[in-house]
C-alpha cells in the first residue's frame, strides 16, 4: 500500500512516531508519564492558539495578531484583578480575558469584514497596535503577584503522580480547556451552518456570496472567535506561568501558524482539520521539549522546526506542481 | 493637487510633509536640531534597506519573511570572521579582513536568497511559508553558531559602515540612497525590473509570454537576500556586535513600510519613491514622538495605526487582479468581501 | 394562483444604462412553466445584464417583471431566489472543498434557516435530487475531484434542491464534450417534464436548439428576433446575432511549392492527445477544429512547450524544437496567443506598451540596461500596424475592447518576428466587427509568408481563414480537409459524429 503523503496528517503522524521511536531507543526513559504530561502541558496554550489560527485559515484569511491579543487580554485582566477585584474567582478572570479578546478580535473584524482589507496586512497592523497600546497605556511591568483566584487555578491538577524513577509528574486542569476548545470548535465547524459557511467561504468566497451566505458577518465572527480563544490562551498562560509578563507570547504567532499548516491547513483557505492541527502542535512541542533526547543540542531547535515547515509544506506543493504539469 | 492625491505616493508625500511640519511645530528646537536630523539619518537606513528587500519580493506577489534571519546570519558570519582573525590586526591586514568579512556576509545573503528562490520557483512553495521556514533555519543556524549570545570586539575599521560620515553625510544614509536609487533604476530601466512588475501583475501571462519565470523568481529572492545581508552589516556596525535576535521587530516593520509605501501586496505595483517616503514618515513620526516624550512602545502603536489608515485610504486604488482565478493569489492577501463587486 | 396559460415569468420593457450606455433597451419576453427558452446574443449584447437583473443582483432602470402573477419593478436577490429563479453561472459557483451532498444541499439548508447541520437530511435531499435528474455521482466525493460535466450537474441539482422553477444557464455547453451535451439535453428534457423552466443564455446555441420551444435574440441591448425554436437554425441565429450576413473574404490560395515550415511527428501525451502528425507550410493557415476536451488546447500548448509531450518530435525549418520548453519554442520562432486572453494573455493593469514590449526585452537590451525609448517606439509601431485603437498607449490594457486587446497580444508576438503563430481561439469574446478584422489580419500575415495555426471551435472562423482544416476528436486527428472545399455543415458533422 502506498502511503498518501499528500495528506499532511499522515506525514506529521509518521514523523512524530519516528521521533518517538528513535528517542525511545536512545533514551529508554523517554516513553514515560513525565514526557507525556510535559508534552500535553506544553501543548495547552499553543493548542488553543492553533485551533483559532486554523479557523481563520479555513475561512480563507490569516491572523498574526492573536498573540498580541492574548498578551493584552492576559495582562489587562491580571492588572484589573490585582487593582480592583482581587477576590474574584478564577473563572471570572477567564471570562474577563475572553471578553477583552473578543473585543480586540472585533477590531480586526471591523477592518477585515467592514473595510474589506487584506487579512495579513490588517492583523500585522493590529499586532503593532495592540502591543503598543498595552505597553504604553496599560503597563510594561511584570506582575508576579497574581490574584489569588488565578493562583488557585494553577494549583488544580488533573493528574499527578510519581514515576518509577521517582520523578514527579502532573497535568493541570488547564488541559481540560484545550479539550473544551477543541470540542466547541469541532461542533461549530462540523455541526452548525456557521461552520460550514466558514469552510464554504474558504473554498470560494465568490460562490459563498452568490448563494447568499452572509460573508461579512461570518468573517466578523471568525475574528471575534479567534480573539476570544486568544484571550483564553493568554489568561491560561499567565496562570500556569504564575506571572503576567506583557512581553510574553508575541513572537509565537508564526510558529503557531506553522504548526497549523504542518497539520494540513492550506493558506489558500477551505482546508484544515482539528486532528491535523493538534498533530502539528504536538510535533512542534515535541521538537521544543525533546530534541535534546535525540542528541541534537536545543540551539538547533528552530532549524529543526524550519526544516519541518519546508518539508511539510514543500512535499504537497511539489506534488501539486507535478500533478498540474502532468494534467496539462 | 488632485493628480498628486490620486497616486498612493502623492498621498504619502502629503502625509510625510504633514508629519514633518507637525513635529517641527510641536518640538521646534529639538526636532529640527542638527543633532536630531543626524541621529535620524543614522537610525533608519538599516530597516529601510530591509524594506527594499521586502518591496522587490512583494512586487512579484510574494513576500520574504526571512530577511531578518538572513541579516543576522550574515552579520554573525562577518562578526565571527572579524573577531577570530581581525582583532589586533592593523592597516592593510585589517582592511583585508574587513573586506573578506563583508564579502562573506554578502555571499551568505546571496546563498540564502537563492535557497528561498528555489523553494518558491522550483518547488512551488507559497512564498509566505517558504520564507517563514527558511527564516527559522537561518535564525537557527545563527543561534547554533553563537550559542545565542552576542559576538563583539571588532577592529575599529568595522565601525565605519554604520557610524562614519562622508562629507558630513552619514555612511548608512549614503548606502541606503545608493541601494534605493539602484533598485528604482533596476525597476525602471532594466528588462529584469520590467519583468518583475509584469510577473507580479499576472504570473500566468508572463509564463505564456515566454518569460523565464523560474529564473526571474530566483533572482528576485537572491536580490532580497543580498539586500538583507547589507542591512545586517549596517546593524552589526552600528551596534558594534552581532546577535541572532537583533532587529526581530524589523520584520513586521519592513512589511509595514512596503505596504505603507503603496506596494501592492498582490504584486505588480510599487514604486521605490513610495517606500522611501514611507520610511521617512515612519522615522519622523518615531523621532518626533520620542522628542515629545512618548515611549518606544507608543511608536509601535502609531506605526500600526498609520498602516491601517493608509490601507483604508488606498484600498480603493489597488487594482484587484480579478482576472486570474486560476493563479491563487498569495494566500492571506486575498481581498476580503465587501470591496469586490 | 396562476392560471394555467399564464407564463411563469413575463418581462416587459427591461432597460438598464451603464455610464450612459444602454446595456438593455426595452427588452421583454415571457417564459412558461416547463418551457426551455434560448436567449442568444454576442458578447456585449446585454445577456449577462439580463441574467443579473433576473437574479436580483442588478437593479434595472425600468422594468416590469411578473413572476407567477406577482409584479415587480425590480427583484431583490431574496425575492428572486424565493420565486425559484436560480442562475447557474459559467463557473458553477460551487465549493471545491466540500462534498457533492453538501454542495447540493447548502443553499436549501441556508434558506430554510437551519442553524445546525443535519447530515442525514442533507444527504437524503442530495440523493433525491440526483435521482430526479437521473445521474449517479458519489455523494461524498469532493467537488474538486469531479469532471466539468459532473460539476455542472451538481450545480443543476443545487438549483433543484432549492425548489428551482426557472433555471438560468449561462453558456452551458462551452466546457462540455459532445457526449456530455447529449446527457445535459436529456436532463433538461426530464426537468421540463417536471415543470421546471430553463433559460439558456449563450452565443453558441445551435447545440441546445432541439430542446428549446422558444428563441429570443439580443443585439446591442435590444431584442432583434423572437419566435418558436423551429424557425431558427445555426445560420439564421448567427445572422440575427451579428446583424448581417458575415460574408468574409476567403483565404487566398496557397502558392505552389511553399516551403515546409513546421513538421510534427508522432506527438503524444497520455490522456490528452495521441500520435499527432501534420505539416505546416510558409504562408499557410492551418485550422485545428475540435470540441472542448478533444485535446486541441493541450496540443497547442505542447507545440509551444507549455505542456511536455510524452513522445514525438517537432521540427521548424528542419531544426528540431526542444519539447516542453516555452523559451526554446519562442526562440525557435513560434508564437502562442492563448485561449483565455484575460488570464493567460494580458497584464491587465499594465500599460498597453508594456504588454507589447514584454516579448522584446532581450532585443532591446544594451548590456544590463534596457533601451526603453527604442522598446516603446517599436511597440507603438506595431500598435499602429495592427490598427489598435488606443488613444493613450500608456493606459492600462484593460481599458481596451476585446478586439483591441487581442491585437495587443498579437502585436507582442509579431514584434518578435516569429516564423509561425499558434492562435488558440483568436476571436473568443471579440465583437463581430473586430472578428472579421482579426480574420483579415490572419489572412494578411499568412500572405506575408508566416505560418499560422488557428485552433478554434468556431467553424465559420476556420472556414474564413484556413487553407486546410484538421479535425481533432478524442485526442486524435481524424480528418484532414481542404479549407476552401469544405462546408460548415460537413465540418460540424465530422466534429460531432
Amino acid at each position: 500500500m502506498k502511503l498518501d503523503l499528500t495528506r499532511n496528517e499522515t506525514l506529521v503522524a509518521g514523523v512524530i512516531l519516528a521521533f518517538c521511536a528513535i528517542a525511545a531507543v536512545v533514551d529508554p526513559g523517554f516513553l514515560s508519564m513525565p514526557t507525556l504530561t510535559d508534552l500535553l502541558r506544553g501543548g495547552i496554550v499553543l493548542g488553543i492558539f492553533a485551533v483559532g489560527a486554523m479557523l481563520v485559515l479555513v475561512s480563507g484569511g490569516i491572523d498574526v495578531s492573536f498573540t498580541a491579543v492574548a498578551a493584552f487580554a492576559m495582562y489587562t485582566t491580571t492588572l484589573l484583578l490585582v487593582n480592583w477585584a482581587p477576590g474574584l474567582p478564577w473563572w471570572a478572570a477567564f471570562l474577563v480575558a475572553m471578553a477583552i479578546g473578543a473585543l480586540l478580535g472585533a477590531f480586526n473584524g471591523l477592518f477585515i469584514a467592514g473595510f474589506g482589507l487584506p487579512t495579513l496586512i490588517v492583523t500585522l497592523g493590529t499586532l503593532s497596535i495592540f502591543r503598543g497600546f498595552l505597553l504604553t497605556f496599560v503597563g510594561s511591568k511584570l506582575i508576579s503577584n497574581l490574584p489569588p483566584g488565578m493562583r488557585d487555578f494553577s494549583r488544580l491538577m488533573m493528574v499527578r503522580g510519581t514515576n518509577a524513577d521517582g520523578s514527579f509528574y502532573s497535568l493541570p486542569w488547564a488541559f481540560a480547556f484545550l479539550v473544551g476548545v477543541v470540542v466547541v470548535t469541532w461542533t461549530i465547524l462540523y455541526r452548525t451552518m456557521l461552520g460550514r459557511a466558514i469552510f464554504a467561504m474558504g473554498g470560494s468566497m465568490e460562490s459563498a456570496r452568490r448563494i447568499g451566505i452572509p460573508v461579512r458577518a461570518t468573517q466578523f465572527f471568525v475574528y471575534v472567535y479567534v480573539g476570544t480563544m486568544a484571550g483564553l490562551a493568554g489568561i491560561i498562560h499567565a496562570s500556569m506561568a504564575r506571572v503576567a509578563n506583557p512581553f510574553d507570547l508575541v513572537g509565537l504567532e508564526l510558529s503557531v501558524i506553522a504548526a497549523v499548516v504542518l497539520g494540513g491547513a492550506r493558506l489558500a483557505g477551505g482546508y484544515g482539520t482539528l486532528t491535523g492541527t493538534l498533530l502539528g502542535v504536538a510535533l512542534i512541542v515535541l521538537v521544543r521539549n525533546s530534541l535534546i533526547v535525540l542528541g541534537i543540542p536545543s540551539t538547533w531547535q528552530s532549524v529543526a522546526i524550519g526544516i519541518l515547515i519546508l518539508i511539510g509544506t514543500g512535499l504537497p506543493a511539489w506534488q501539486a506542481k507535478r500533478a498540474a504539469a502532468r494534467a496539462a | 493637487m488632485k493628480r498628486l492625491l490620486a497616486a498612493p505616493e502623492g498621498r504619502l508625500a502629503v502625509i510625510t510633509l504633514v508629519i514633518f511640519a507637525g513635529m517641527s511645530f510641536l518640538a521646534p528646537d529639538r526636532f529640527l536640531s542638527v543633532q536630531n536630523v543626524t541621529s535620524m539619518a543614522f537610525q533608519f537606513p538599516e530597516f529601510a534597506i530591509l524594506a527594499l528587500a521586502m518591496t522587490i519580493t512583494m512586487l512579484t506577489g510574494g513576500i520574504d519573511l526571512s530577511v531578518v534571519g538572513i541579516a543576522n546570519l550574515s552579520a554573525i558570519v562577518a562578526a565571527l570572521i572579524l573577531t577570530r582573525f581581525a582583532t589586533g590586526t592593523t592597516g592593510t591586514d585589517a582592511v583585508l579582513w574587513l573586506a573578506l568579512a563583508l564579502a562573506a556576509a554578502g555571499g551568505i545573503g546571496l546563498v540564502a536568497g537563492l535557497f528561498n528562490g528555489v523553494a518558491v520557483a522550483v518547488f512551488g512553495l507559497p512564498a509566505i511559508l517558504a520564507t517563514l521556514g527558511s527564516g527559522l533555519i537561518f535564525t537557527g543556524i545563527a543561534i547554533a553558531l553563537t550559542g545565542g549570545s552576542a559576538v563583539m570586539g571588532f577592529p575599529a575599521a568595522a565601525a565605519w559602515l554604520g557610524n562614519a560620515t562622508l562629507a558630513g553625510v552619514p555612511v548608512p544614509l549614503l548606502l541606503f540612497a545608493l541601494l534605493a536609487g539602484g533598485l528604482a533604476f533596476v525597476l525602471a530601466r532594466t528588462g529584469f525590473g520590467l519583468k518583475v512588475q509584469m510577473y507580479g501583475t499576472n504570473p500566468l501571462a508572463a509564463h505564456f509570454a515566454g518569460v523565464d519565470v523560474t529564473r526571474l523568481l530566483i533572482r528576485v529572492y537572491a536580490v532580497s537576500g543580498v539586500l538583507a545581508a547589507i542591512a545586517g552589516l549596517v546593524v552589526m556596525s552600528r551596534a558594534n556586535s552581532a546577535k541572532a535576535d537583533y532587529g526581530s521587530s524589523y520584520l513586521l516593520l519592513a512589511v509595514l513600510i512596503a505596504v505603507l509605501g503603496g506596494v501592492n501586496p498582490y504584486g505588480g505595483y510599487g514604486r521605490v519613491v513610495g517606500v522611501v517616503l514611507a520610511v521617512l514618515s515612519m522615522q519622523f513620526l518615531s523621532s518626533g514622538l520620542n522628542m515629545l516624550g512618548v515611549s518606544n512602545f507608543a511608536r509601535e502603536l502609531i506605526w500600526g495605526a498609520l498602516l491601517l489608515v493608509v490601507m483604508v485610504v488606498n484600498a480603493g486604488s489597488w487594482p484587484r487582479l480579478r482576472a486570474r482565478p486560476r493563479v491563487r493569489a498569495e494566500p492571506g492577501l486575498q481581498p476580503s468581501p465587501g470591496t469586490e463587486t | 394562483m396562476t392560471a394555467a396559460d399564464e407564463p411563469l415569468i413575463v418581462m416587459r420593457g427591461v432597460t438598464k444604462t451603464y455610464a450612459g450606455i444602454r446595456a438593455l433597451d426595452g427588452v421583454g419576453f415571457a417564459i412558461r412553466e416547463g418551457e426551455a427558452v434560448s436567449l442568444a446574443g454576442e458578447n456585449g449584447s446585454g445577456k449577462s445584464t439580463l441574467i443579473k437583473i433576473l437574479a436580483g443582483a442588478e437593479e434595472p432602470d425600468e422594468a416590469s417583471i411578473t413572476v407567477a402573477g406577482e409584479s415587480f419593478a425590480r427583484l431583490t436577490p431574496r425575492q428572486s431566489a424565493g420565486a425559484g429563479i436560480m442562475v447557474i453561472f459559467q463557473d458553477f459557483s460551487l465549493f471545491p472543498n466540500l462534498s457533492v451532498a453538501e454542495n447540493i444541499g447548502f443553499s436549501a439548508e441556508l434558506h430554510a434557516g437551519h442553524r445546525l447541520v443535519d447530515r442525514g437530511r442533507v444527504r437524503a435531499l442530495a440523493a433525491r435530487t440526483l435521482e430526479r435528474v437521473g445521474v449517479d455521482i458519489p455523494l461524498d466525493a469532493r467537488v474538486e475531484t469531479l469532471s466539468v460535466a459532473h460539476k455542472q450537474l451538481v450545480a443543476i441539482c443545487r438549483a433543484l434542491a432549492s425548489d428551482a422553477r426557472l433555471i438560468i444557464m449561462d453558456e452551458p455547453t462551452t466546457a462540455l464534450t459532445e457526449r456530455e451535451v447529449r446527457v445535459l439535453l436529456g436532463i433538461i428534457r426530464r426537468l421540463k417534464a417536471d415543470g421546471v423552466a430553463v433559460l439558456f443564455v449563450s452565443h453558441k446555441l445551435a447545440e441546445v436548439l432541439e430542446v428549446c420551444e422558444h428563441v429570443v435574440v439580443l443585439r446591442n441591448g435590444r431584442k432583434v428576433a423572437e419566435g418558436p425554436a423551429g424557425e431558427f437554425d445555426a445560420a439564421s441565429l448567427a445572422r440575427h446575432m451579428t446583424g448581417r450576413d458575415v460574408a468574409e473574404a476567403l483565404p487566398s490560395p496557397l502558392a505552389d511549392g511553399a516551403p515546409r515550415l513546421l513538421e510534427v511527428r508522432g506527438l503524444s501525451k497520455a490522456g490528452a492527445f495521441a500520435d499527432i502528425g501534420f505539416e505546416l507550410h510558409a504562408g499557410e493557415v492551418l485550422g485545428i477544429a475540435g470540441l472542448l476536451g478533444s485535446g486541441r488546447t493541450p496540443l497547442a500548448k505542447a507545440l509551444f512547450g507549455l505542456v511536455a509531450p510524452d513522445a514525438g518530435r517537432v521540427t521548424l525549418d528542419g531544426r528540431e524544437v526542444p519539447l516542453g520548453d516555452p523559451l526554446a519554442a519562442a526562440a525557435a520562432g513560434i508564437g502562442y496567443v492563448p485561449e483565455d486572453r484575460l488570464t493567460e494573455g494580458l497584464f491587465l493593469t499594465q500599460s498597453i506598451l508594456r504588454n507589447v514590449g514584454i516579448g522584446r526585452l532581450e532585443a532591446h537590451a544594451q548590456g544590463p540596461l534596457l533601451d526603453v525609448a527604442g522598446l516603446w517606439r517599436e511597440a507603438e509601431e506595431w500598435l499602429r500596424r495592427l490598427a489598435v485603437k488606443a488613444p493613450d498607449p500608456a493606459a492600462p490594457v484593460r481599458s481596451l475592447s476585446g478586439g483591441n486587446q487581442q491585437r495587443v497580444v498579437l502585436a507582442r508576438w509579431l514584434a518578435r518576428g516569429p516564423r509561425m503563430l499558434l492562435l488558440n481561439g483568436p476571436t473568443v469574446g471579440v465583437d463581430v466587427g473586430s472578428k472579421a478584422e482579426i480574420h483579415g489580419i490572419i489572412r494578411d500575415l499568412a500572405g506575408r509568408g508566416l505560418g499560422v495555426v488557428v485552433i478554434s471551435d468556431d467553424l465559420p472562423e476556420l472556414l474564413a481563414t484556413c487553407h486546410r482544416i484538421l479535425v481533432m476528436k478524442e485526442g486524435r486527428i481524424t480528418d484532414d480537409l481542404p479549407g476552401t472545399a469544405t462546408s460548415e455543415a460537413d465540418l460540424a458533422h465530422r466534429l460531432a459524429s
